[in-house]
């Protein structure tokens, strides 16, 4: 079984976002960028079907600018074994929304005839958690978000879900459309021979007009802001003065 | 011209500063405190295949260049780790160039491959007590009889021989008045490190408490002849080519101990509420940590040229020593400004850019002064005569 997990380059997580002066978005920058994290989780996912037999080949797709391949090649050192490039845009601030991004990748599953998914279940810069469910709209394909656990039976796969009060488990039959959810397992990093060999692995470099896709923004994005800075405390002197702040100031008691 | 790192190193800078991340300050600061050599920290760079990283593939090694060690060895010495972290595993990096170059294949085979896989540590024997930087004066002796080589003498400074399983040793295998060119009669050897035969005191030293620093006392201690390097009497010309990269390493990690410094200093400056603002509103601390990160930054540019020149085959002697120089200089000036910032609790241990004080000196004296480095400079590129 041939295993696609589509990633997204993004700013790093441990990168203290900006705000652009003009409100427009994020200042990208000069700042480090990164896979986004719950895609790692979806690659390591991926090369542990691998390991397990489960899976024989795994291809990577990222959509974006140019230097998203160094996201993919991140990817090919931790394991993945071919790598596909769709580059959509010239700046980097220039966000592809998850419609653009579910039939570019929709385009590329009817060449490639994946029998599985696995996706990050959302992007950390914008956390639309829209394009794995835009995907298997678009495919007709069975879909299970937030996995928790993969389970792969025959041709179906079994994945537990963290919900409110419990884990639920679902039956999908594949080819399906995994999205990859935190606790899922923890992604390992590359080891310098991995890095090495990654370097001889195949990237194919396209384009959105490859494929006839429009990569138009639909959204407007009408303001960024801050968070508002977190106003400093109060110090009480009893309980009474607590009790009664809270009653008459806070109003929630 | 092009400043941006490749995807290779971008990668090699992720991947390191992960590693490194799972030993965090107070790991640094219970070795710094409790001596003893980081061996989870080795094995951990040693298990991913770190430190074979300039090694040539043909040795398991995975043949990147110098700027790509450098890269490494700087991310090593920002994530905290330090010179501490940095020293416990530089000789892996580059210590046996002297064997890849000039050593037989079964020799490469043989005392490169445990190097590069991280399964020998080893130790680097040149500098003596009465010898200093004047190395064609040494005087550790190993005589010839019949197939071996017996060692009598001294060495001192000589790091992690505390752990070494081996030493890479010059030794004096002709007498000084017997030679016509004091460059000549040197011998390069690489051999098992016999501690019956060599007695090691380590020295107590300001700072670095987890990678030793000993003298060497040998007493007819023996070398196979198959353990020698090339020819015999050619050592010193042996190690000068391993020279120029062990400056850009350290240079290397001058300049990351530099920032890892100036992030904390910094960090300290933007939290510590004095007069009702954070210090670092003050034009006065401010402006000391702008000009510190601008000439580590000046630095790293210079150690990246000289990195670069080497890889390429270039001569990279007088950028090697600037770059030594002047990271040495920013690195030191950076780790004081780091301690500075933090007033009072810049010297209490728990807030670490003491550590980095004391361990910035190691650079900065390291593995030649910055006085001779400067001589180097005004001969070679200035032309001027040679002052000693």
């Amino acid at each position: 079984m041939k295993v696609l997990v589509p990633v997204k380059r993004v700013i790093d997580y441990n990168v203290k976002a900006r705000v652009k002066a003009d409100g427009s978005g994020v200042d990208l920058a000069n700042v480090k960028m990164s896979m986004n994290p719950f895609d790692e989780i979806a690659v390591e996912e991926a090369i542990r079907l691998k390991e397990k037999g489960a899976a024989e080949e795994i291809v990577v797709v990222s959509i974006g600018v140019k230097q998203a391949q160094e996201t993919l090649r991140t990817a090919l050192a931790m394991g993945a074994d071919r790598a596909i490039l769709i580059e959509a845009a010239d700046d980097v601030h220039t966000d592809i929304e998850p419609l653009a991004v579910a039939k570019l990748l929709k385009a590329v599953i009817d060449e490639e005839q994946p029998g599985l998914v696995i996706a990050g279940k959302q992007a950390i810069d914008n956390d639309m958690n829209a394009t794995g469910q835009m995907l298997a709209a678009l495919l007709g394909w069975g879909q299970a978000t937030n996995a928790a656990e993969i389970e792969i039976e025959g041709d179906v796969a079994k994945v537990t879900r963290e919900i409110d009060g419990g884990m639920q488990t679902l039956k999908v039959k594949m080819p399906a459309i995994i999205t990859a959810d935190l606790r899922l397992n923890e992604p390992r990093y590359a080891s310098l021979p991995n890095i090495m060999k990654a370097k001889k692995k195949p990237l194919d470099a396209k384009t959105a007009a490859d494929y006839g896709v429009d990569v138009a923004p639909r959204l407007t994005i009408v303001a960024t802001t801050e968070p508002p800075a977190r106003k400093a405390g109060v110090k009480v002197e009893s309980v009474d003065e607590l009790i009664s702040k809270l009653k008459n100031e806070a109003g929630v008691l | 011209m092009d400043f941006a790192l490749t995807d290779d190193q971008a990668q090699i800078k992720d991947a390191i500063a992960r590693i490194c991340a799972r030993f965090d300050d107070a790991y640094w600061l219970k070795r710094d405190r409790e001596g003893g050599f980081p061996t989870d920290f080795y094995d951990a760079l040693a298990a991913e295949g770190w430190l074979g990283i300039c090694t040539k593939e043909a040795q398991g090694g995975a043949g990147l260049g110098v700027t790509e060690a450098s890269i490494m060895m700087r991310e090593i010495a920002e994530s905290g780790a330090g010179l501490s972290g940095a020293s416990a595993v530089h000789i892996n990096i580059f210590g046996l160039k002297p064997v890849d170059v000039f050593g037989t294949e079964e020799q490469k085979d043989r005392m490169i491959r445990p190097m590069a896989e991280g399964r020998a540590k080893a130790c680097f024997g040149v500098t003596e007590p009465n010898t200093g930087l004047n190395t064609t004066q040494l005087k550790l002796r190993a005589e010839k009889r019949g197939d071996r080589y017996v060692v009598n003498g001294q060495k001192v400074w000589i790091s992690t021989a505390q752990v070494a399983d081996n030493i890479l040793l010059l030794a004096r295998t002709t007498p000084l008045d017997e030679v016509k060119n004091p460059t000549e009669g040197l011998s390069l050897f690489y051999t098992p490190f016999d501690r019956e035969r060599i007695k090691v005191n380590e020295i107590e030293k300001m700072g670095r408490k987890a990678v030793d620093s000993n003298e060497l006392f040998f007493e007819d201690f023996e070398i196979p002849e198959a353990d020698r390097i090339g020819e015999e009497g050619k050592g010193f010309r042996y190690i000068l080519d391993g020279m120029n990269p062990e400056r850009i390493l350290i240079a290397a990690e001058a300049v990351g101990l530099g920032f890892a410094a100036l992030r904390k200093a910094t960090a300290y400056a933007r939290e510590r509420i004095v007069f009702n603002r954070p210090i670092g509103r003050n034009q006065a601390i401010q402006h000391p940590l702008a000009q510190k990160y601008a000439a580590l930054e000046a630095a790293w540019w210079v150690t990246m040229k000289a990195a670069w020149e080497y890889d390429n085959g270039m001569p990279c002697g007088a950028s090697a020593n600037m770059a030594k120089y002047l990271a040495g200089e920013a690195g030191f000036d950076a780790c004081q400004q780091a301690v500075m910032t933090h007033g009072g609790f810049g010297y209490a241990r728990e807030y670490h850019v003491e550590r980095y004080l004391r361990e910035s000196l190691i650079p900065r004296i390291a593995p030649v002064s910055p006085q001779l480095a400067l001589c180097f400079i005004a001969e070679r590129v200035l032309g001027l005569p040679k002052s000693y």
